[in-house]
């Protein structure tokens, strides 16, 4: 016990004591038990709330069916050359830290930006008309970019520890691939895509500076209010319930993702 | 089946053309930005190239070379009070009889499983309230919390998959329980403790929300300049100390595989 000592007491300084004094700060208001914060979180910022949580569902659905086509690919590919390009280089954005990916987003989808440049390039579009992406589909792209290597790679190695017996049985039984990929493997990894699409939601609904580069109009995702409840205003108290807010969001797709899971047998 | 079909190779090509421009656009913007000195709409490319903005980044009002300096600083003391204090942690949980073990490695983990920002402006106001605030050490702390858990979780694998036999051989041979530690198994756990530093010290390097609300306004490490240029809309210095935070990201992901197999990241993860 006593080598967990140190271990425990930072976990305690810096985790379960901010974590009660968010929950105290959230629910009183000026020492008195009160709900006025979160009146006054779902009456200013009621909106975003609900953006943020499109937001990173949006990204999430879209990574995880991304990933399990290229995680899928590389399982069941019958092309070796392919399946070694795409495992070289589906990774590249997995340690890139989000402030990077969102300076990086931030010109490549502008309107003058590469992508832009590219689309008008092939003649497709003049230049009068390009269209920026700085809005919500820019944070959902820059979310996307960067968190699908992650969940690529944890449902590609659980696809490769598959035992490979029963899906080449369904294909000598005249499955397609993709039939294959649908009907056999994607049932059999559920539990790994479950931790990684909860971490990738949690992840997502705490980013503040893709937001911030990308999409900081209205409406915009709720840890860009909480940084301006505490630096343009310092009211500690609508930024926590905000906070509590988004701990309730988090626990509410950990339990629908879970309960899916149970329902689909897990191997967790 | 393994007849010709250049219908087939041709979508085969675009596909993953696509996917090349989708993951390595955005990387190759930055980098002309970092060397463009003029690049105004409606020009597909930049109407100067050169390295004058790098100079000024650079110099000594540009201040990268001191952010660099002190992001790399905290880095490494925020690597050794992660190992510091995981290891004895990971090795408890590997080895000894803990009780409730499967709750503590849980507990290690829901750091991982809350949104960190709200976590944040809490530290930084209890820091505040200590004088914590605007201190490196108060930076190294917050770091640290991030550290623990994939250092703990790390460590703890590590010292499980050391062979159990040889440290009950030297325990036997009259070797103390410290000398046993330090002789036998943290020798052999030393891969994956190191598998846990790398990821430890490329966090902090990366880390920007915990720095900026702890940070401010003293701590200006690489990632809070990067924003600051980028908010002041200075797309060139922004995009030449972005390109210095990308190396260490991507050297990394390159050498990973060399010490850490996919499935073993999986079952991490499961």
């Amino acid at each position: 016990m006593l080598l967990l000592a140190p271990a425990l007491a930072l976990l305690v300084a810096l985790f379960a004591f901010p974590i009660s004094v968010s929950l105290l700060s959230a629910f009183s208001d000026g020492g008195a038990y009160s709900l006025g914060n979160f009146a006054r979180s779902f009456e200013l910022y009621g909106g975003d709330i609900l953006y943020s949580g499109a937001v990173c569902v949006g990204a999430v659905v879209v990574t995880d069916l991304l990933a399990i086509a290229i995680a899928g690919y590389l399982t069941l590919g019958e092309n070796p050359r392919i399946v070694a390009i795409l495992r070289w280089l589906y990774r590249w954005p997995l340690f890139i830290p989000f402030i990077v990916a969102g300076q990086m987003m931030r010109s490549f989808l502008a309107k003058n930006g590469l992508l832009n440049n590219a689309i008008v390039a092939t003649g497709a579009v003049d230049p009068i008309n390009t269209f920026g992406l700085l809005d919500w589909r820019g944070v959902i792209i820059t979310f996307i970019w960067k968190q699908l290597p992650f969940v690529t790679l944890i449902l590609a190695g659980a696809m490769a520890s598959l035992d490979r017996s029963m899906i080449e049985s369904a294909r000598n039984l005249g499955a397609g691939r993709l039939r294959a990929l649908i009907e056999i493997v994607v049932p059999q990894v559920t539990g790994p895509l479950i931790v990684a699409s909860v971490l990738t939601f949690v992840t997502l609904l705490s980013v503040l500076s893709v937001p911030v580069m990308i999409n900081a109009g209205n409406p915009t995702m709720i840890t860009v209010d909480m940084a301006y409840r505490i630096t343009s205003l310092g009211d500690y108290g609508t930024a926590n319930a905000l906070g509590v807010i988004s701990y309730l969001m988090t626990a509410a797709v950990a339990w629908l993702y879970l309960r899916q899971g149970i329902r689909s047998e897990p191997k967790l | 089946m393994s007849t010709f079909a250049p219908a087939k190779w041709l979508a085969y090509g675009i596909v993953i053309g696509l996917l090349a421009f989708a993951i390595f656009g955005p990387i190759l913007n930055l980098a002309l930005w970092a060397v463009a000195e003029r690049w105004y709409w409606p020009n597909t490319l930049p109407s100067q190239y050169g390295f004058e903005f790098w100079g000024r980044v650079f110099s000594e009002r540009g201040r990268a070379w001191e952010s660099l300096g002190l992001s790399i600083f905290i880095a490494i003391l925020t690597v050794g009070v992660s190992l510091l204090i995981s290891c004895p942690a990971g090795y408890a949980l590997a080895r000894l009889s803990v009780p409730f073990r499967g709750l503590f490695m849980l507990a290690f983990l829901l750091p991982q499983a809350f949104p960190n920002l709200p976590v944040y402006i809490n530290i930084a106001q209890i820091f505040y309230r200590t004088g914590l605030n605007g201190t490196v050490m108060g930076v190294v702390l917050v770091h640290s919390l991030h550290g623990l858990v994939l250092s703990v979780w790390i460590a703890a694998a590590a010292f499980a998959a050391v062979d159990r036999s040889l440290a009950e051989a030297a325990r036997n041979l009259g070797a103390s329980q410290a000398r046993t530690f330090f002789t036998v198994d943290l020798p052999l756990a030393l891969p994956g403790i190191m598998a846990a530093a790398v990821f430890v010290f490329l966090d902090s390097l990366d880390e920007f929300t915990g720095t900026y609300f702890v940070g401010v306004p003293d701590v200006i490490t690489l990632p809070l300049l990067m924003f600051n240029a980028s908010m002041g809309g200075n797309y060139q210095i922004a995009a030449i100390t972005a390109l210095i935070l990308l190396i260490p990201s991507v050297g990394f992901m390159l050498v990973i595989e060399r010490f850490l197999k996919a499935d073993v990241i999986a079952k991490i993860g499961g």
